[in-house]
């Protein structure tokens, strides 16, 4: 059992090539997603406030990629218990993330404009 | 033969029939943790967003990061992130005890790698004024990225317990399920780092 290789089925051995590509793929996207945002804060080419919204939104892409290549999570009907437990942690986290800065912020604006970045 | 995934995400497949029973729950149970963790570190990105502006006069994101520190660290992360798939393929269809090491080797260099620079960025940090203690902005910082810092620790840590007794007891159902469930915690650590680079360092230096 611990040592030595064995001879992979032929199905086994397509679902390893599979797999392999899914990884490397997934490096390939991850790195661009990453190398992206990282040049553009270096180079400082854009404005401030389309810079923002592209580093976030390259953020949720490069997570579903994580998610998608890295922790094998997608749409099959196999992963339907793991993503719906995903999907709903991020909706309680939506709620109180979300909950917090609209409530926060909206003290700093009426009351402590000075707190505001 | 039963080559299709019975159950969610990372697994070992029909080849390890013992062990692929076991992590069915396991795995699963240690998803929901995972889960209840990913909420301790969003409330903390949501308390670090609300005290931006709480610097107290003291240095802010520009005058203490550093881009380039924080690019190699991404990239040391984010490529112990595929040297553990690598570790995962390895483990799930050769069965290959030297290759599965080599590559959970390659992972935990990357591992200390990581931390041996976050651990230099916070010294840097506290050399130019910004301890913990200076503002409510370094505060929630420093309760956001050491703790991210502190779990990839903890993690490299499971690894090493798990090489070792892959040497002692080879590779058993238990310490294939365990390596199954650190593969979860690895790849959500560096998915954690992805909110970090991006909202801290890259939206702070922006």
């Amino acid at each position: 059992m611990s040592g030595g290789r064995q001879e992979l089925t032929p199905e086994a051995a397509r679902e390893r090539v599979q797999e392999l590509r899914a990884c490397v793929w997934g490096l390939g996207l991850a790195l661009l997603l990453t190398l992206v945002p990282f040049a553009l804060v270096a180079l400082g080419g854009l404005p401030r406030q389309p810079t923002l919204w592209t580093i976030g939104l390259l953020a949720l892409v490069q997570i579903v990629v994580h998610f998608r290549f890295f922790l094998h999570i997608d749409l099959s009907r196999q992963k339907r218990e793991d993503l719906q437990l995903i999907l709903f942690s991020l909706l309680i986290l939506l709620i109180m993330v979300g909950g917090t800065l609209w409530i926060i912020f909206d003290l700093y604006v009426r009351m402590m404009p000075a707190m505001l970045p | 033969m039963s080559l299709q995934r019975r159950h969610p995400g990372l697994n070992l497949g029909a080849a390890h029939q013992e062990a692929d029973d076991a992590s069915e729950v396991l795995v699963f149970g240690f998803w929901v943790f995972m889960m209840s963790d990913l909420i301790v570190f969003g409330l903390l990105f949501a308390t670090y967003a609300t005290m931006l502006g709480a610097t107290a006069g003291g240095p802010g994101p520009r005058d203490l990061f550093d881009l380039r520190s924080a690019f190699v660290e991404t990239m040391l992360l984010l490529a112990s992130s595929f040297t553990f798939g690598m570790a995962s393929l390895a483990l799930k269809y050769r069965r290959d005890r030297g290759r599965l090491l080599f590559w959970l080797g390659l992972t935990l260099a990357l591992g200390a790698g990581f931390l041996g620079f976050e651990v230099h960025d916070f010294l840097a940090m506290i050399a130019k004024g910004g301890a913990p203690s200076r503002s409510g902005y370094l505060s929630a910082f420093f309760a956001l990225v050491p703790l991210h810092g502190l779990h990839v620790t903890a993690a490299s840590l499971w690894l090493v317990v798990l090489t070792v007794q892959s040497l002692v007891f080879g590779l058993d159902t238990r310490v294939k399920t365990g390596l199954l469930r650190l593969g979860i915690l690895w790849h959500f650590l560096d998915l954690i780092w992805i909110g970090i680079f991006s909202f801290v360092y890259l939206a702070g230096l922006a």
